[in-house]
């Protein structure tokens, strides 16, 4: 009994370190954010590192997503004959959901992880007391630029899954499933709100600001050589998802 | 040593550390002067890297003091205390090159961040710190081609940068062979006549701690236990210092050595 009690009180008192870890940490990134000098050339590094280098990733996800929605609502449709709604439901589910959360999925799997293995192997060769040794703030050099970038490259990557998830239920549903194209393309959009791609994309952000904060801060607090590192990588993409899918239902709730 | 200021460049005053359950320093006290190179000598795991990292704020004592120029570090803002690291140059065990940067951009680093050098200005200074280290030329070449001794004196090289007033070494030739040992050695006396500043060196090897010590020290149990120029340390008649100076293991405690 006293064993179970110590065991679960360890268990709660590490959930409440890293909890609190991880606020201390992003107050430090606000502050570092909001502090001048503004390093742009270095966000710009991880734009592109973020942004740019998961295109190919997100894009694929996409076309196939769009695709196998377009292919699953048109069997379940076709039983009431209601095959002509399938490029409303491709369009809204892509725009308000699949989009968002799957570029999310996808950018903590390769970049939250290569975060957190950068920043971890930093840590374990002392690059980033060499750092703190020159008089540099780590957390406004690694933390901020990462942030930033991903927070603002996030949503411009959803613009681009919306698109092309949609493209994929218009090339499954008229090229494979014989739909009538015009109609198709007049369903897709007839019945979409502003809101719904708003929704998405102001998700989006919260989406990157997250998985980059969860990455910087399991590898900059990564202890034990090149085993720490490998533990840090897996639970930033571990944590980063879990934060995506959890924040993806209290956002849809609470905002839209 | 040179006497120019009474007030010491650095002073610890019963600082404390202790990890979990492990007291890894124990009411240290420990004074260096201005200019003045002092070595501190320990067996592995000691906590000589914890030493040193209190120096330069890297990590907070649990209790005590840490004075720079009579400043308490720990006082200061955090803004403070980064801006008082500026005096500071420290080089690390195993160079801690930034591996996303080149040779000289490594060095540039510290340049651009803290000085309004133009572009010229930091290649100038840039190749004057690779020629004191005697790399001249090797900006242009990758952290993963230098082998242990260049990434070392590349660390030197940037460290010293931004001419600091106190010098750290993190056991400047762990894992090096005589040879390039020697070199080191003879870079760090180099530096020394050059720049003048305060230096810390932590190490275990003998030689070179007295050929570039003005005071050896020797750390056991969280406590500077001895502390004495390196002719007088060398003849002390104490039986951890002989163990340590005759690298007999027989004054330690079995359990410590063989259960670490």
């Amino acid at each position: 009994m006293k064993r179970f009690l110590e065991a679960l009180g360890g268990f709660v008192l590490t959930l409440l370190e890293t909890s609190g870890r991880f606020f201390i940490l992003t107050g430090q990134t606000i502050r570092g954010f909001l502090k001048p000098p503004y390093e742009i050339g270095l966000w710009a590094k991880q734009f592109v590192r973020v942004g740019i280098d998961s295109v190919p990733v997100v894009l694929t996800t996409a076309l196939f997503t769009g695709g196998v929605l377009a292919l699953q609502t048109y069997k379940g449709f076709e039983r009431f004959h209601a095959e002509g709604y399938v490029g409303s439901v491709v369009a809204l589910s892509m725009l308000r959901e699949l989009a968002p959360v799957l570029t999310g999925l996808m950018v903590a799997g390769r970049a939250g992880s290569a975060m957190a293995a950068e920043l971890g192997s930093m840590r374990v060769t002392e690059q980033i007391d060499a750092l703190v040794s020159l008089a540099t703030d780590p957390v406004k050099y690694l933390f901020v630029p990462r942030v930033v970038a991903a927070t603002l490259v996030l949503p411009m990557l959803v613009i681009l899954a919306d698109a092309v998830g949609m493209m994929g239920g218009y090339l499954v549903a008229v090229n494979l499933l014989g739909a009538n194209p015009v109609q198709y393309e007049i369903n897709s959009f007839q019945y979409l709100a502003m809101e719904d791609f708003t929704s998405g994309f102001i998700k989006a952000g919260v989406f990157g600001a997250l998985i980059a904060l969860i990455g910087c801060q399991q590898g900059f607090d990564t202890r034990g050589g090149a085993e720490g590192v490998g533990r840090a990588t897996t639970s930033a993409v571990v944590m980063g998802s879990l934060a995506v899918l959890v924040a993806d239902f209290f956002l849809t709730k609470v905002l839209f | 040593m040179t006497e120019e200021s009474t007030t010491p460049a650095i002073v610890l005053e019963k600082v404390s550390k202790r990890f979990g359950r492990k007291v890894v320093l124990d009411e240290l006290d420990l004074t260096v002067a201005k200019g003045e190179s002092l070595v501190v000598l320990g067996k592995s795991g000691t906590g000589k890297s914890v030493l040193l990292k209190h120096l330069i704020g890297l990590l907070e004592p649990d209790s005590g003091k840490v004075l720079i120029d009579g400043e308490d570090l720990w006082s200061l803002s955090e803004e403070e205390r980064g801006k008082r690291r500026r005096k500071f140059g420290m080089s690390f065990q195993e160079g801690a090159l930034f591996d996303s940067m080149t040779v000289g951009e490594n060095i540039a680093f510290p340049l651009q961040r803290h000085t309004k050098m133009s572009k010229d200005e930091v290649a100038a200074r840039v190749a004057e710190c690779l020629d004191l280290v005697k790399l001249p030329g090797a900006e242009s070449k990758k952290t993963s081609e230098l082998s242990g001794g260049m990434r070392r004196r590349v660390g030197f090289a940037r460290a010293i940068a931004l001419t600091p007033q106190i010098l750290l070494f993190d056991e400047p030739t762990t894992g090096l062979d005589p040879i390039t040992t020697d070199v080191i050695t003879k870079l760090i006396l180099a530096m020394r006549d050059k720049l003048n500043p305060t230096a810390v060196t932590i190490t275990h090897d003998l030689k070179v701690a007295f050929t570039i010590a003005d005071r050896v020290a020797l750390l056991r149990d969280g406590r500077i236990v001895m502390d004495l120029p390196p002719k007088e340390f060398e003849a002390v008649d104490d039986p951890h210092v002989k163990a340590f100076v005759a690298g007999d293991s027989s004054f330690e405690d079995p359990e410590e050595t063989t259960l670490r």
